[in-house]
């Protein structure tokens, strides 16, 4: 006859006290990097991949614009528009947005103005040039071409 | 004498806690979206002045790579059909580390390079004189996909990159990461570019065969 009665009885009770601190912790990582959405996005964002990022280090220098397919076609159609802010804006827009952006700067970063351009992956390079050119124009010259990582195969 | 008559446990019920952190955390979980200011860092040219001319620029053919991309997203890099990008950042970089011509500055400069850099020189007269000469340009269609655009400067800019990386002694993603907030970063930044700069025209997308 085997005996399977348990010898010694280990208390099987998992300590639960500090599951509120680690929740707490998770909770405060999670506070302190979300940003909550200040803006709606009015066009498609599907972000191209790229390997070769860089980050910048004064992100209050960065505006952002996005370009890409409008969500509701049914009222902007279907060629890709460019959103800055909170809302759709032509092209000939640009120059006087940029110049608006870099009134909210202050005055010694002006120079140093950033536009991440956030573009759709189905964008054709058309309209980017436009955009482009138009920030020529406005002299805000350095561009960020927003991507996400890509993983290298090899 | 004062005596306290009924000692009440006086504990909150802390048990309920973690619930309502639970609550709180699947919030911020929802509505996180963590912040990416990453990409490719490009410098416009400046706008062109009506009143002056374009400077008359003479260089040699050979001192330019150039890669064509169609509105199907074909490539022709340097005359040569291509259906795809891959491999690009290669030949990019033994254009740019070539030394077919150099000048007395551009041995010294090949003299400073670590080894696995100097082997990459194929001295090769058809391609680029020395770094300093050696220009990639990229020219587009209207029609071509942004993808494919960014695909080929992520290359090109690779290319680069490896070279910086080399010559600092790091990794390639190690270099990139540098940012110059103090003096040893920068400095090994400068030790990275110093005499070779990353010159990439993009020209001005033609119209033909677009919306």
């Amino acid at each position: 006859m085997g005996k399977f009665g348990k010898k010694n009885k280990v208390s099987e009770n998992i300590p639960t006290s500090a599951l509120p601190d680690i929740i707490f912790m998770l909770l405060f990582f999670f506070m302190v990097t979300t940003v909550l959405r200040d803006q709606e996005i009015l066009v498609e964002q599907k972000i191209p991949q790229a390997t070769q990022l860089q980050k910048l280090q004064k992100k209050t220098l960065i505006s952002y614009i996005f370009i890409g397919k409008p969500k509701n076609t049914a009222l902007y159609g279907t060629e890709p528009r460019i959103q800055a802010n909170d809302a759709l804006m032509n092209t000939t827009e640009i120059v006087q947005w940029v110049n608006q952006e870099r009134d909210k700067l202050p005055e010694a970063d002006r120079g140093g103005i950033t536009i991440s351009m956030k573009v759709d992956k189905d964008v054709k390079m058309g309209p980017i040039s436009d955009v482009q050119t138009e920030l020529r124009e406005a002299d805000a010259r350095r561009v960020l071409y927003a991507s996400v990582g890509k993983v290298v195969k090899d | 004498m004062a005596r306290k008559k009924n000692r009440m446990v006086q504990e909150v019920n802390a048990g309920s806690m973690a619930d309502i952190a639970f609550l709180l955390l699947i919030f911020f979980l929802v509505t996180t979206t963590i912040a990416s200011d990453k990409g490719i860092l490009n410098v416009l040219p400046p706008k062109v002045d009506p009143n002056v001319p374009p400077p008359d620029i003479q260089k040699n053919e050979r001192n330019i790579y150039t890669i064509l991309v169609n509105a199907n997203d074909d490539l022709l890099v340097e005359g040569e059909y291509r259906d795809n990008a891959d491999g690009l950042d290669k030949d990019v970089k033994a254009f740019v580390l070539n030394f077919g011509a150099p000048d007395e500055e551009a041995a010294a400069l090949y003299n400073s390079l670590p080894a696995s850099l100097q082997a990459e020189a194929k001295r090769d007269p058809a391609s680029s004189d020395n770094p300093k000469e050696a220009v990639v340009s990229i020219k587009t269609n209207r029609g071509t996909s942004y993808e494919k655009y960014l695909e080929v400067l992520d290359l090109v800019k690779k290319a680069y990159f490896d070279i910086y990386a080399t010559r600092a002694n790091l990794t390639t993603d190690e270099y990139r990461a540098l940012s110059g907030k103090d003096d040893a970063e920068q400095a090994l930044i400068d030790k990275g570019k110093e005499g070779i700069g990353m010159q990439i025209s993009i020209a001005e997308p033609d119209k033909l065969g677009s919306n």
